[in-house]
């Protein structure tokens, strides 16, 4: 029973670390650009979804719609303002710009936010405890993969089955050519980040359910594990950052459940990961070719 | 080339062995003036300013060290913190007194070395630079494997991960709460001298056979290592170098601030040194010492933001957290308008300077 309490458990944080490492993947598999700022994206999109819950007094399906819809509006933002200008520019100046935006998001919360943390309440349906025998789920925790997967599915439906989602795959394999084909290169992108950043803040939502909270520096250690979750299973690979995610998910409560003791050095499992999958399979578990 | 650095642009410089013995000279006359402005502010200024000018001369060998990995040899790593935070653990564990020691870990007793042992500063800072140059050696396996924003991130988790390890082994760094009472020992001579200490060695080591084939590996690496140059061994040997001047500096740095934990240490402490080395022109060593100075002080200047502000008869209240804004927007700036910083990849030199006032000068 444990076992399977444990499982669940992996299965969960799994999948929030995929629906995150989904946006890392697509921006990097078009535009070859570690965008720092996801993470604090996702933090903003909680907010948002606070601010529709508690001050306008939404249903948190309306709120968690709205929120999608405003923070893939930030992603554009984001892109248009700081890393459109510098799509000629050496990719480090764009990684660099990236950290910049990141930590600007990050302060501007702390100024206009707050630093205390906002609870962040779970909605009835999501509250409640299942109970089967010595096992004891909260629902939420199952509705979590079952949500990951619909929307999964309905991602690899937009970029296998639709004419955007066929600029995208051509996008990332030659940016330029496909600019040569009289595709509208810029607007593919404003997409591809439009659907990341709508993907992290559904994930960072369920994410403030799990742990009841919500703080301006929330995004920073789901953002960097997620990434690592996205090369884990093959950098821009839509299913495997789905795999990465749902693996890193369950080494991290494997390790805290096999190994108490360890349980501190939790948030360093993804980086020894990291290292690790980088020396010994660089492409990741779906392995597609690396740049550089 | 960016309107700023246009500016700073004398045009072609004059042949140096012209001008030699001049610039030698100048040099010298440069530092007995900086050495006379130093002692100055020690002597006049308050509290306050010195220890800004300490920090100042902290952060000045951090971005010289950091920009040798980041802009000479162009290896864009983020783990400064990392090496910061182990100097700084390694110097203060030795300097303690075992009485302060035992008053310090309180929940799990610090291990045998170092719980009986206290040594001097300067004994304490070279073992904890070696240690540091030892840390990152061992890194430099995995590191260097790989390339570009590879690179950035698998730093960036080593720096996470040895917060995380500060924060966890309470029987050496004593956890969250970290060291206290760290004897007050770091002053504007210690900050300063090894700033020139590193200045020094590293703009050597810059214009050495060794730099050159840095700046190769930055601008080609393929190429760089077609013309024989084995791209590993060099990178690790900026590394090293880096790790060990970052490791003394965090050892002063624990000796200026007294106070040591693992919040210190973070990604932000590696922000600011990138917005320094950024600034002052990514690959300029004098660029990043002077990106350093402005960088404290400005950063001084700056909280002015953050306080009440009476505009006009219009009442603004303070924003605290705002300086981080402004900073973090600096930085996006100076990516997007101005990416070569102050000095771009140049150095500072005299012939530069009075090339440049010639030129000013003449069209004035």
């Amino acid at each position: 029973m444990d076992a399977l309490q444990q499982i669940i458990n992996g299965l969960t944080l799994g999948s929030l670390y995929a629906l995150i490492a989904i946006g890392y993947t697509m921006v990097y598999g078009i535009l070859r650009l570690i965008n720092f700022a996801h993470g604090d994206v996702l933090m903003v999109g909680c907010y948002l979804a606070w601010f529709g819950a508690v001050m306008f007094g939404l249903p948190w399906w309306a709120a968690l719609m709205g929120s999608m819809a405003l923070t893939a509006l930030l992603g554009v933002l984001i892109d248009q303002g700081a890393y459109r200008p510098l799509r000629q520019a050496p990719r480090i100046s764009a990684l660099i710009t990236a950290i910049g935006v990141s930590f600007l998001l990050e302060n501007l919360g702390l100024v206009v936010f707050g630093g205390r943390p906002k609870a962040f309440e779970r909605p009835e349906i999501f509250n409640q405890i299942l109970q089967w025998g010595d096992l004891r789920v909260l629902s939420l925790s199952l509705w979590v993969p079952v949500i990951t997967a619909l929307i999964l599915a309905g991602l690899l439906l937009i970029i296998h089955r639709t004419r955007l989602g066929m600029a995208m795959r051509a996008l990332s394999r030659d940016m330029v050519t496909v600019q040569l084909m009289g595709i509208d290169t810029n607007r593919v992108v404003a997409a591809t980040f439009a659907l990341g950043s709508a993907l992290a803040a559904a994930g960072g939502i369920f994410w403030a359910m799990k742990y009841p909270q919500i703080n301006p520096l929330m995004g920073v250690l789901p953002g960097l594990k997620a990434f690592v979750a996205a090369v884990l299973g093959g950098i821009g690979n839509v299913t495997g950052a789905l795999l990465g995610g749902l693996v890193l998910g369950m080494s991290e409560i494997l390790l805290v459940a096999w190994l108490p003791e360890l349980a501190g050095y939790r948030d360093a499992l993804a980086f020894v990961l990291l290292i690790g999958i980088l020396i010994f399979r660089p492409t990741g578990i779906m392995g597609e070719e690396l740049p550089e | 080339m960016s309107r700023i650095s246009r500016w700073f642009d004398p045009g072609p410089l004059p042949a140096q062995s012209e001008s030699r013995g001049r610039d030698s000279g100048l040099t010298i006359l440069g530092c007995l003036g900086l050495a006379a402005l130093l002692w100055l502010i020690q002597a006049q200024g308050g509290g306050y300013v010195v220890h800004m000018t300490t920090l100042a001369g902290l952060f000045a060998v951090l971005a010289v060290s950091y920009n040798l990995i980041n802009g000479v040899t162009g290896q864009f790593s983020l783990e400064p913190n990392a090496f910061v935070a182990c100097g700084a653990y390694v110097t203060a564990l030795l300097t303690l007194s075992p009485a302060e020691k035992e008053m310090t870990f309180i929940l799990e007793p610090l291990i045998w070395p170092f719980a009986v042992i206290s040594l001097s500063l300067p004994v304490a800072l070279v073992i904890a630079g070696l240690v540091t140059t030892l840390m990152a050696f061992v890194m430099g396996f995995p590191v260097f494997r790989v390339r570009g924003d590879y690179l950035a991130i698998v730093t960036l988790g080593f720096g996470e991960v040895i917060r995380v390890i500060a924060n966890n082994a309470q029987s050496v760094t004593n956890g969250p709460l970290g060291l206290k009472g760290i004897p007050h020992l770091t002053n504007i001579w210690w900050a300063w001298g090894l700033a020139a200490v590193t200045l020094f060695v590293v703009m050597r080591l810059v214009n050495s056979s060794y730099g050159r084939a840095l700046k190769a590996i930055r601008e080609d690496e393929v190429a760089a290592e077609a013309m024989g140059i084995n791209a590993f061994w060099h990178k690790m040997l900026a590394f090293t170098v880096s790790a060990f001047f970052e490791g003394v500096a965090g050892g002063l740095l624990g000796h200026l601030i007294t106070t040591i934990s693992p919040s210190l240490f973070t990604f932000f402490l590696t922000f600011n040194l990138l917005i320094i080395i950024v600034v002052g022109g990514l690959g300029s060593t004098t660029g990043a010492v002077l990106a350093a100075v402005l960088f404290t002080f400005g950063g001084e200047w700056l909280r002015v933001v953050e306080e009440p502000l009476d505009l006009f008869g219009l009442d603004i209240p303070g924003i605290p957290g705002m300086r981080m804004v402004v900073f973090s927007l600096i930085l996006m700036a100076c990516m997007i308008f101005a990416r070569q910083g102050i000095l771009g990849k140049h150095e500072f030199s005299w012939r530069w300077l009075i090339a440049l006032a010639r030129r000013r000068g003449g069209r004035a």
